[in-house]
C-alpha cells in the first residue's frame, strides 16, 4: 500500500519544527528555574498524587477549560471544541489507522492524512456496522463539532458582544498568520476530505461523503485535482501554523501545560520574579477574560492596563511604567484567569523594578515599650480616619472583658504594605521590623486588627508566632465563646467585601455569619471572589482622584441596588471610600456589632458616629 | 557676641527669579493635581509620619512649588507612604503619587 505523497512534506516539517522548539522551551524554562524549585518540580514528578492531579487539571482546563465554561459557557463551548476535538480527532485518527495498517509504528502524517490514502467504499448494508464504518461516523462527528467551535470563533470576532464581552484581545503579525491558518484547518480539512470520498464514491462518513457527492457533482472539472489541492493547502496550513506558534499566542497551549504541572510541584511566583513568571507570561491565552474583569475598564474607561496588556508588553520585555502603576491590585481579573495566572505578583516584580531605587529614612522612630496583655489591638493608619471603629473595638474589648492593649492608639507606624503595593519592598521590612517588636515585646497570644490591608501584611510578610485575625473573626469568635450577646436590630444591610480580606484573605463567611446575627443581609449580585473594590485602593497610582471616584460610584450603584438601609463593609479604608460618595449610610460591621450589644455598660450616647464634615 | 534679648530669623525671602524650577515642572509633569493644593494643611494634620517626628508633607510640596527643592531631599524619605494624606486632601490632589513623583524628581536631577 502506498503511504507517501510529496504533499505530507509541508506538516511533516512543521511538526518537526514545532516539537522541537517545544522540547527546547520545555528545557529553558526548566533551566532557568532557582534550585529550590528545580527540587520542588523534581520531587513532584515523582510523587504519583501530583502526576495525577496535574494530569487531571491537564483535562480539565487544558483540553475541556472548565474555568472558562464556568464563567462564559458560550467560550468554553469555543475552547472546548477546538481543543478537546482535535485532540478526539488526532485519538481516534490514530486508532482508524490501525485498522487498515497493523504496525505499531506509523509515520505521524499517516493518521492526519488517512482518508487521501484510504478511500475504499462499503458497498453492502451490513458494512455499515463494521469497525471502518463506526471510525468514518466518528470521525465526521468530531470534525464537525470542532468545526461548530471555529464558526462560534469567527462570530465572536465579528460580534464579540455576544459573548458577553466587551472587548476582544489584539493581535500582531504572527498571531494574524497563525490565526488564518488556524481557521483554514479544518475547513481545508473538510473539502479535502469530501472531494476525495465524493471522487473515489466511497471513504467518507455521513459528513463529508454527502457533501463530497454534493461538491463533485456541482463543481466542474477533474474532482481528483481539487481533492489534490485541497491535500496540499491543509498539510500547507497545518505546517504553517506549527511554524508560527512559538512567535504567536498559540504558544499558551504548551505552556500552560508546563504551568500547571509546575503549580502542582509547588513552585510559586518569586518576589523578583524567575522562570515561574516567564511561564506564566508565555501561558496568557488572551481570551480577554481579564479585561470584562477590571473595573478600571467598566467604570473608568481604562482599557490599556489590564493583566492580558501587561503580559503582552512583558512578553515584548518592555513594560510601560503606566500600566505597571495604574491598577488597584484588587485581585478580580486573578480571581477570573482561566489559566489561574498570578497576575498580581506579576505587576509587583515591574513595581519593584521602578520603585526599589529610593531610599527612606525612619531613624526617627523610637521604640518605647508598649506595655503587656493577652491581646494585641492594632487598629491601623486607616482606621484612625474612621475612629468610629476603633472606638466600637473598644468597647466591645470592654464589654467582653479581655486584657488588650491597644498598640497604635496615639499613631500608628504603617504596617508596611502600602509601600510594598509600590514596589518598595526593603523600606517596608524597616517599618515591618519595628512593629513586630513592638507587638512581641506585648507577650499577647492574639493579634487582631482593624483593617485588612494590615491583616494580609501581617500574615504573609511579618512571621509573628501568634495568631493574628482580623476583627470579623474576632468578633464572631467573642459571640461564639459567649463573651458578648447581641441582639438583632433587624436593620436590612448588604455586605461588600473587602479586596484584601475576601480574595486577599480568604475571609468571606466570618462577617456573614456575624451580620446574619445582628442584622437583616440582603445578597448583593457581585460578591466574594467577584466583590467589586470600592475604588480607594492604595496600589492604584498615577490616576486622577477622579477615576477613583468612578469606579466607587459604579460600586456603590452595583452595591445598593437594592436600596437597603446600612452598607456594611469590614475596612477602614472602604468606608471612607464609601462614605465620600454613598447616600446610604456606610458603617465597619464592629460598629454594628458595638451597636447591638444590648447590656452595654460602656454606652455613649447614640449610635457611634464618625466625627466627619459631608461636603456635598 | 552680645545677647541683647532677641535673635535675627533667617532670611525668609523668596526671589522667584533665582528659584530652582526643574523640580517644579517635573514633578507637576507627573502629577499634575499638584496645582489643585489650596495649602489648607490637612495632609499634615493627619500625617502618620508627622505623629512621630516633625514631618510636614504640606511644607514639601509647597517648597517645591517656590523653587527651593534642596530642602526636601532628606525630609522625603520619612515618610511612610500610608496613603493617608490623599484621603483627607478635599481637593482631591493625589498626594501618594505626589509623593512618588517628588522622589523620581529627586533621582532624575539629583
Ligand atoms: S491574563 Fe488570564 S484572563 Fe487575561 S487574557 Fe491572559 S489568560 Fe485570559
Ligand atoms: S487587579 Fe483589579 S484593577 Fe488591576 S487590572 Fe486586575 S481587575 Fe483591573
Ligand atoms: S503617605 Fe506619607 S505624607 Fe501621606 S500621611 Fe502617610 S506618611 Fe504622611
Ligand atoms: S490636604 Fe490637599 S489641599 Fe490641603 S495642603 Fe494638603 S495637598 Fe494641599
Amino acid at each position: 500500500m502506498i503511504k507517501f505523497n510529496l504533499f505530507v512534506l509541508p506538516f511533516s516539517l512543521g511538526l518537526i519544527y514545532i516539537v522541537t522548539s517545544i522540547v527546547m522551551h520545555y528545557y529553558r524554562w526548566i533551566k532557568a528555574l532557582p534550585a529550590v524549585d528545580k527540587v520542588k518540580l523534581s520531587a513532584g514528578i515523582r510523587t504519583p498524587s501530583k502526576v495525577l492531579a496535574s494530569l487531571k487539571e491537564i483535562f480539565l482546563e487544558g483540553l475541556i477549560h472548565r474555568k472558562l465554561w464556568k464563567r462564559n459557557p458560550l467560550l468554553g463551548y469555543m475552547h472546548m471544541s477546538f481543543a478537546f476535538g482535535w485532540f478526539l480527532l488526532i485519538v481516534m485518527g490514530n486508532l482508524e489507522s490501525r485498522v487498515y495498517h497493523g504496525a505499531y509504528i506509523n509515520a505521524p502524517y499517516y493518521p492526519i492524512f488517512l482518508k487521501f490514502f484510504i478511500h475504499d467504499r462499503l458497498v453492502l448494508f451490513f458494512e455499515i456496522f463494521t469497525v471502518p464504518a463506526f471510525f468514518r461516523f466518528i470521525m465526521d462527528f468530531l470534525l464537525l463539532f470542532v468545526l461548530s467551535g471555529l464558526v462560534l470563533a469567527w462570530i465572536k470576532r465579528k460580534q464579540s458582544k455576544w459573548f458577553g464581552m466587551k472587548q476582544t484581545t489584539m493581535h500582531n503579525f504572527f498571531d494574524r498568520v497563525a490565526l488564518s491558518c488556524l481557521w483554514l484547518i479544518f475547513p481545508m480539512r473538510l473539502l479535502a476530505e469530501s472531494y476525495t470520498a465524493g471522487y473515489f464514491h466511497g471513504g467518507g462518513g455521513f459528513l463529508t461523503q454527502n457533501l463530497g457527492n454534493l461538491l463533485v457533482m456541482i463543481t466542474p472539472g477533474p474532482a481528483e485535482l481539487i481533492a489534490y489541492f485541497f491535500w496540499w493547502t491543509y498539510s500547507l496550513v497545518l505546517g504553517l501554523f506549527f511554524i508560527m506558534m512559538p512567535y504567536s499566542r498559540y504558544m499558551h497551549i504548551p505552556s500552560e501545560l508546563l504551568l500547571i504541572v509546575f503549580r502542582h510541584c509547588g513552585i510559586q511566583p518569586r518576589k523578583w520574579g524567575s522562570s515561574f513568571s516567564d511561564l506564566e507570561v508565555r501561558s496568557c491565552s488572551r481570551c480577554g477574560v481579564c479585561i470584562d474583569a477590571c473595573q478600571l475598564n467598566f467604570a473608568a474607561g481604562i482599557n490599556t492596563i489590564q493583566a492580558v496588556y501587561l503580559i503582552r508588553s512583558q512578553r515584548e520585555q518592555y513594560i510601560p511604567e503606566n500600566i505597571a502603576q495604574t491598577c488597584m491590585l484588587c485581585g478580580r481579573c486573578q480571581e477570573a484567569c482561566p489559566v489561574g495566572i498570578k497576575i498580581d505578583s506579576l505587576r509587583l516584580i515591574k513595581r519593584r523594578e521602578i520603585g526599589s531605587g529610593q531610599v527612606s529614612d525612619f531613624s526617627y522612630l523610637t521604640n518605647p515599650h508598649p506595655g503587656f496583655a493577652d491581646v494585641v489591638y492594632f487598629a491601623g493608619c486607616m482606621s484612625q480616619l474612621t475612629p468610629s471603629i476603633p472606638i466600637a473595638m473598644e468597647g466591645i474589648f470592654k464589654e467582653a472583658g479581655i486584657n488588650y492593649l491597644f498598640i497604635d492608639r496615639n499613631g500608628s507606624i504603617c504596617c508596611g504594605r502600602p509601600l510594598m503595593l509600590a514596589g518598595k519592598d526593603k523600606q517596608a521590612n524597616e517599618l515591618i521590623e519595628f512593629n513586630k517588636t513592638l507587638i512581641r515585646q506585648t507577650r499577647a497570644k492574639l493579634l487582631v486588627t482593624s483593617c485588612p490591608i494590615c491583616y494580609k501584611v501581617f500574615r504573609e510578610e511579618y512571621n509573628l508566632p501568634i495568631r493574628i485575625q482580623h476583627h470579623s473573626q474576632y468578633l464572631l469568635e467573642l459571640v461564639k465563646d459567649g463573651k458578648i450577646a447581641l441582639q438583632s436590630q433587624h436593620r436590612r444591610v448588604v455586605y461588600h467585601d473587602p479586596c484584601d480580606l475576601g480574595r486577599g484573605g480568604n475571609i468571606y463567611q466570618a462577617p456573614r455569619e456575624l451580620l446574619g446575627k445582628i442584622s437583616d443581609l440582603e445578597p448583593v449580585e457581585k460578591d466574594r471572589t467577584n466583590a467589586l473594590c470600592c475604588g480607594g485602593s492604595l496600589a492604584l497610582m498615577g490616576t486622577s482622584m477622579r477615576t477613583k471616584d468612578e469606579v466607587t460610584l459604579d460600586a456603590l450603584e452595583s452595591l445598593l441596588a437594592g436600596d437597603p438601609d446600612i452598607l456594611v463593609t469590614a475596612c477602614p479604608l472602604c468606608k471612607k471610600t464609601f462614605s465620600k460618595l454613598s447616600k446610604t449610610e456606610v458603617r465597619d460591621i464592629a460598629e454594628l456589632v458595638y451597636d447591638a450589644i444590648p447590656s452595654r455598660k460602656t454606652r455613649i450616647a447614640g449610635t457611634v458616629k464618625d466625627p466627619e464634615v459631608v461636603i456635598s | 557676641m552680645i545677647d541683647f534679648g532677641y535673635t535675627l530669623t533667617r532670611d525668609r525671602q523668596l526671589d522667584y527669579d533665582r528659584g530652582d524650577f526643574r523640580y517644579l515642572k517635573l514633578v507637576k509633569s507627573l502629577e499634575p493635581s499638584m496645582d489643585l493644593c489650596i495649602g489648607c494643611g490637612s495632609c499634615t494634620a493627619t500625617c502618620s509620619a508627622a505623629g512621630f517626628t516633625n514631618f510636614n508633607i504640606r511644607r514639601l510640596h509647597t517648597v517645591i512649588r517656590r523653587g527651593d527643592p534642596e530642602s526636601i531631599k532628606a525630609e522625603l524619605k520619612k515618610c511612610m507612604f500610608c496613603g493617608k494624606c490623599q484621603l483627607v486632601c478635599p481637593r482631591g490632589v493625589n498626594l501618594r503619587n505626589l509623593i512618588l513623583a517628588m522622589n523620581r524628581a529627586i533621582e532624575i536631577l539629583g
